[in-house]
């Protein structure tokens, strides 16, 4: 599979440092409309920084992020919250705000558009907790009484609340158990091809990716050393991709030890 | 290494952290006139800051009464000056005690509170989250705090005013053997509007700076547990000086001759 010709997403020349340290060094990535992108990639590679730039979390020192044609980098104020209302984040913690109860945190992206009234929110709060299996009981219980696989669960149905036509993941799966994994893997997968989302995942998890992937791409020391679709991946002929899905010690890519 | 190069170099991350705190603190000044407000939110802070911090301005500015009646009595009466204990009570705590206690108090219960809280969401990617809902993390998070310290710390300071000077009445009639309607009669003829009116106008300064380095400190928190634990520690030292240096300052406005 080839990317399409006009791609939802069009990241090119990204840049970004911190001080000294150069994260993204001129990344380039295509994402089709509709397609579930999986970047995968060491540690400290920059993955997180991309999906941050993507979003207007971190402001990049340079090149362009192109959504739907237009340029959405360096975006501020209502432009940028303007673009963020059709965007939805699985964060890799799950970011649930510990003050609200868990249908407060489902719904406040509506409630913050102005979509809603918090009467006409919470029923659709409780909708989408059912699209990824919770109960409504739920609904009134407060994040820290949540299991860590519950947890990804409400941040999963917080992504996808507003109905976005891109979702971003970021680490879906870190922290819990392979069947809670796979479960979230799975409800990914139904909820993006329901949303009929564009969805960007990084990811350490092969098993994550050969579930949820259409395409894959390999970042390391900044860039994106190979992309294709994922039923290329296991013959990429890249020494890169193969060290990293095989998880072997040896080979081209060294990890950092400090950030 | 260069003396003189590391004492510019202290001098310009001076001047940095000035700037930084400046442009932080206009910002949020800015968020707090321009919609959309989150009045829910704004209440919550209310209250916590207002309501929650009752109990504690209460005890302390009472004791302060206390004590100032019962250490002014032992001063006068060396000059036989006795009957000024009521006015000198009602005096130091609404210019001075009752605003700078409370906002001591408050800098310790509700800066550090909101350091902590909101380094967490900061370490947690909470405050992320919040800019990816479309949500300016700025309006919903810092004006609120910033606005409800500076609403609530002169009706805290208000209510410390009434006890402190209570506190006072109950050692002079109980302890110093004043006659009630005197020690009364004398607090209504030292305290003027205006003596009032300062220790407010230094409340609401207090607030605002006690809040607002709560939230700066909190907002620019990093490196997980270690750093929130830092930026509420920051929190209350910086809210402490800066109150006790804007005492001075108001003072010198309102007070000079």
């Amino acid at each position: 599979m080839s990317a399409p010709r006009e791609p939802k997403i069009r990241i090119r020349g990204l840049h970004k440092a911190f001080g000294a340290k150069s994260v993204l060094r001129g990344v380039d990535l295509d994402i089709g409309p509709r397609e579930s992108m999986v970047v995968i990639g060491g540690s400290g590679t920059g993955k997180s920084v991309a999906v941050k730039c993507a979003l207007g979390i971190v402001e990049p020192d340079g090149g362009s992020i192109l959504i739907d044609g237009v340029e959405t980098a360096g975006l501020k104020g209502a432009a940028r919250e303007a673009v963020n209302a059709r965007m939805g984040m699985l964060f890799q913690g799950g970011a649930l705000f510990d003050s609200l109860p868990v249908w407060e945190n489902v719904a406040f992206g509506l409630l913050a558009a102005g979509q809603r009234t918090r009467r006409d929110a919470k029923p659709v709060a409780l909708e989408t907790l059912a699209q990824v299996g919770l109960g409504p009981e739920v609904g009134d219980l407060m994040p820290a009484e949540l299991s860590g696989g519950m947890q990804k669960r409400v941040a999963l149905a917080r992504a996808i609340a507003a109905r976005p036509d891109i979702v971003f993941f970021d680490e879906p799966t870190t922290g819990l158990d392979p069947i809670m994994a796979s479960v979230i893997n799975d409800l990914i997968v139904e909820c993006v091809r329901e949303l009929g989302a564009t969805a960007l995942s990084i990811t350490h998890d092969m098993a994550s990716v050969r579930r949820i992937a259409d395409r894959v791409a390999m970042l390391h020391e900044g860039r994106i050393v190979w992309s294709g679709p994922v039923s290329d991946i296991d013959a990429s002929g890249n020494d890169f991709v193969d060290q990293f899905i095989h998880g072997r010690a040896s080979g081209p890519i060294r990890m950092a030890v400090r950030r | 290494m260069n003396p003189l190069a590391a004492i510019g170099r202290a001098f310009l991350a001076l001047l940095e952290s000035i700037g930084r705190l400046a442009l932080f603190a206009c910002a949020a000044v800015s968020h707090m006139v321009r919609p959309p407000f989150y009045p829910r939110v704004l209440l919550r802070q209310m209250v916590d800051i207002g309501y929650y911090s009752l109990p504690v301005v209460a005890l302390t500015t009472l004791f302060s009464g206390m004590v100032l009646a019962l250490q002014s009595h032992t001063g006068f009466a060396r000059f036989s000056a006795e009957g000024a204990v009521a006015g000198v009570v009602s005096l130091a705590i609404t210019r001075e005690l009752a605003p700078v206690l409370a906002g001591l108090m408050v800098a310790g219960r509700v800066g550090a509170s909101m350091a902590a809280e909101i380094g967490t969401m900061r370490v947690t990617e909470q405050i992320d989250a919040l800019s990816t809902l479309s949500t300016d993390p700025m309006k919903y998070l810092v004006a609120p705090r910033i606005l409800a310290g500076f609403a609530m710390l002169p009706l805290l300071v208000l209510v410390g005013d009434i006890i402190g000077i209570f506190g006072g009445y109950i050692v002079g009639i109980y302890k110093l053997d004043f006659a009630p309607a005197a020690y009364i009669d004398q607090t209504w003829r030292f305290v003027e509007v205006h003596d009032v009116a300062t220790g407010l106008v230094k409340a609401a300064a207090f607030g605002f700076l006690v809040s607002l380095m709560g939230c700066y400190h909190g907002y620019r928190s990093a490196g997980g547990a270690q750093g929130v634990g830092r930026a509420a520690t920051d929190a209350v030292v910086s809210s402490a000086i800066l109150i006790l240096v804007s005492n001075y300052i108001i003072t010198e406005l309102f007070f000079a001759k």
